[in-house]
């Protein structure tokens, strides 16, 4: 096997599988997290409607990221999941109580309003809990040897709950500009309506944490502020897919909103990927420090490579199957 | 009361795990039932087949659907509640999990919407292939899931470097002692709950009359089924014990209630295991049967559990009652089966109606019996979590502390407590309005592939109440 890092492959590969669920799961969640705000019952109609084919194949990822972390990086599976375990919990019982509620609230007439909170509720609880985790990796983990150390709240911070109040303001964010895309008329124009808004919150949130972060670990202020000048191509590229977001809704073009709030948000993620690297469990243990023996690694990297061309195959045919505008009252009578 | 982070985790992950496993033991047998409908249809040409087929098709959607909803918490319990176990144990268990996942999600991406939505869209030699592959796919996930577990039971293959399992042998640790009987038993146990199921649903729809034509094929096929398969089980079941008996006698002895290492040993047909005092009270038993079944011979030497130091044996009271609720359902299930063998001189399967009512009550036993026979193996395993190299004491997550864990331990029992009520009621709606034309439906509802709930159109709540809409 000399010459080939396998840590280096599934360190690529959990990292594509964790963007793929950030954006994917990101909108349906965010309209989850918009549905109380939405301006008619039609209107929640839908915007349900919209990501009902394809919200349990973004979900996927999910499972997918748990089970291949545990294969190919059990450090990390082993101090996340303890250090977050009441996040996780949160987050887990979020993502069932909405998933339950896609299956049943078309099926149910009477009982609707229930279903109805179940997933404004379970979509904004897992957005949360999601974002705090990402709080809590970039401040780290006590950890001695290879064991999480810490107690059960260390987790939750002043920087945490920003965070995880910030990507639900971002997944609100990418709600919003799929609803512009998928819908019309009036539910349209609301949608183009909260847009900015949310832009210049979101803009606001990743500010504060931009300039919280290097107190919070300075490693990061090292990382930014150090020799290396190229890493700031990402936020300048970020910034630049924020100016399209808003000259975009300005001119009221459909896709294109959506589109670069994607952009975005990778970028982001790519900066805050740069500002670790390649420290996977913070403060101390890279990507090598936290592999699963060679072997391991290899033998599910096979099965994996061979699954996920046909899941991005299926999941791109699933959207084309789907594309185009979702309309009031289609699918009811 | 200290509580108990320790005894609290175990408790979660068996009352997760039960919830989960009832779904997945239900899909596999009924994934192969759907593809021999399928497949009877596409030889036969014959309508009841496919009504049958639709019907079945419908529930399986359901039973899936809240086994995956179930199967995300399991994907994340080791890691919160056994990291020491899931970090020694990842070089093996996260593939084996891992392989899991990815069989499900190449069935799902593949096959199951084919199987779901595409009868009468797809040419049906399709259709059927789709169906075939959906039953060949739940065998796979099984077959990686019980590998795993089976590993935990007789672990070979590996050496423990540092507290680390490293792999010396994949074939080894796959194939691993325990897991033929374990997956051969696994999969009739699968075949038995959808059996039952099946016959207990067209019992209950020839009583009120309902497609009579389809549900007697039905009912007779599921009985001959059953009457193969229920007394291949006890066999079955037997070669496992014996089995345990190589590689974990303590277990066996546990099972058997024997205390005390002995020859003539009988078979206890009713005691109260008295751990402290190391003994049974009240036994009731049948003199040198357990010494025939276990060593085919009546002198022949049956383990004790004082054999192990008590703080090395499991709950025997739990793994005692489990596995005699486990057998006496599995010889019921026998009786049962050859009941209908000789109700069938004059077709008085399809009349008796306290037989038919007796198939409705008996479509539950296979599901307690699952529980059972993994309420004994798991608990007989204590105090090993990898059977003579690991404790779950040594298992569990250091950082967890009781307050954590009871936390989450009322939480997830009131997430699945609403689940499972909105499922187990929407299901049985779903039976209720099924095999008929003119069922109650939602009209209009937009076909969305990929939920498997969407390949049902059955209302969540009462339409006629509701004037709107």
């Amino acid at each position: 096997m000399g010459g080939i890092d396998l840590a280096l492959i599934w360190a690529v590969i959990i990292g594509f599988g964790v963007i793929m669920y950030v954006l994917m799961d990101g909108f349906d969640l965010g309209l989850g997290i918009l549905y109380p705000f939405a301006p008619d019952e039609d209107a929640r109609d839908v915007m349900m409607n919209s990501v009902a084919p394809v919200w349990d194949g973004n979900e996927t990822w999910l499972v997918l990221g748990g089970a291949g972390l545990l294969g190919a990086f059990p450090l990390v599976y082993s101090v996340f999941l303890p250090a977050l375990y009441i996040g996780v919990f949160l987050m887990l019982a979020g993502l069932i109580f909405r998933g339950v509620a896609f299956e049943f609230r078309f099926k149910s007439r009477k009982n609707r309003h229930w279903w109805n909170r179940a997933f404004c509720w379970g979509s904004a609880v897992a957005a949360f809990a999601q974002g705090a985790v990402v709080g809590a990796y970039i401040q780290g983990f006590a950890v001695e040897g290879f064991v999480y150390v810490g107690g059960a709240l260390d987790w939750l911070t002043p920087f945490t709950v920003l965070t995880g109040l910030g990507l639900m303001a971002g997944y609100a964010l990418l709600g919003a500009t799929w609803l512009i895309m998928k819908s019309e008329g009036y539910i349209q124009a609301w949608a183009y309506r909260i847009t900015l808004p949310l832009l210049v919150l979101v803009l606001a949130v990743f500010l504060i944490i931009s300039l919280w972060t290097p107190f919070v670990n300075p490693d990061v202020w090292e990382r930014w502020f150090g020799h290396i000048g190229v890493i700031w191509i990402f936020p300048a590229l970020a910034l630049g897919c924020a100016v399209v977001v808003y000259r975009s809704v300005r001119q009221r073009r459909e896709g294109l909103p959506f589109v670069a709030t994607l952009g975005l948000y990778i970028f982001t993620y790519l900066g805050l990927v740069i500002s670790k690297w390649p420290v996977i469990v913070p403060p101390n243990h890279t990507i090598w420090d936290a592999s699963s023996s060679p072997e391991s690694q290899l033998f599910l990297l096979i099965g994996v490579l061979f699954v996920i061309p046909i899941v991005l195959t299926y999941t791109a045919w699933t959207y084309w199957v789907f594309r185009g505008k979702v309309k009031v009252g289609e699918g009811y009578h | 009361m200290e509580l108990d982070p320790l005894l609290l985790s175990r408790m979660q992950f068996a009352f997760v795990v039960s919830f989960h496993a009832i779904f997945p033991v239900f899909t596999i047998g009924l994934a192969s039932y759907l593809a021999v409908l399928n497949g009877l249809f596409y030889r036969t040409e014959n309508p009841a087949w496919e009504r049958l087929a639709v019907f079945w098709t419908k529930v399986f959607a359901v039973v899936f659907g809240m086994g995956v909803v179930s199967g995300i918490v399991m994907s994340f319990q080791f890691g919160t509640n056994w990291s020491n176990f899931s970090f020694a144990a990842a070089n093996f268990l996260g593939p084996m999990l891992s392989y899991e996942v990815v069989t499900a999600f190449f069935l799902e991406a593949a096959f199951l919407g084919v199987l779901l939505f595409g009868r009468g869209k797809v040419p049906q030699g399709v259709h059927l292939f789709a169906s075939i592959m959906v039953a060949v796919g739940t065998f796979i996930s099984a077959f990686w899931i019980l590998a795993a577990n089976s590993w935990m039971q007789t672990p070979v293959g590996v050496e423990l470097i540092d507290n680390r399992f490293h792999i010396t042998d994949w074939s080894e640790a796959i194939f691993n002692p325990s897991f033929p009987y374990r997956f051969t038993h696994m999969v009739l146990a699968s075949f038995l709950t959808g059996g039952f199921v099946v016959a207990g649903v067209s019992a209950w729809y020839l009583l009120i009359g309902r497609d009579v034509r389809a549900n007697k094929k039905a009912l007779s096929m599921c009985l001959w089924l059953l009457l193969v398969l229920a007394p291949a089980q006890a066999l079955v079941g037997d070669f496992h014990g014996l089995n345990t008996l190589e590689h974990q006698p303590t277990k066996v002895a546990a099972m058997e209630g024997n205390w005390e290492t002995s020859s003539h040993t009988p078979l206890l047909l009713f005691a109260i295991p008295d751990q402290a005092a190391q003994t049974n009270r009240f036994e009731i038993g049948i003199p040198s049967l357990a010494s025939v079944i276990l060593t085919h011979h009546p002198a022949g030497v049956v383990p004790g559990i004082s054999e192990m130091p008590p703080e090395q044996q499991p709950p025997v009271w739990l793994v005692f009652w489990s596995f005699r609720i486990m057998v006496a359902l599995g010889f019921l299930m026998i009786a049962v089966a050859l009941a209908g063998l000789w109700l069938r001189r004059g077709g008085r399967i399809y009349e008796h109606r306290g037989f038919l009512q007796l198939l409705r009550l008996m479509s539950v036993t296979p599901f307690i019996a699952v529980l059972a026979g993994w309420f004994v193996t798991e608990t007989g395993r204590a105090p090993w979590l990898v059977y003579g190299m690991m404790t779950h004491a040594e298992a569990v997550t250091p950082s967890l502390t009781g307050g954590m864990a009871l936390f989450t331990l009322v939480g997830y029992v009131a997430v699945y407590a609403v689940v499972f009520w909105a499922g187990t009621y929407y299901l049985t709606r779903v039976v209720r309005n099924g095999m008929q034309e003119g069922g109650e439906e939602i009209k209009g509802e937009v076909e969305r592939p990929m939920r498997p709930l969407s390949a049902t159109h059955t209302p969540f709540d009462d339409v006629s109440t509701n004037p709107s809409k």
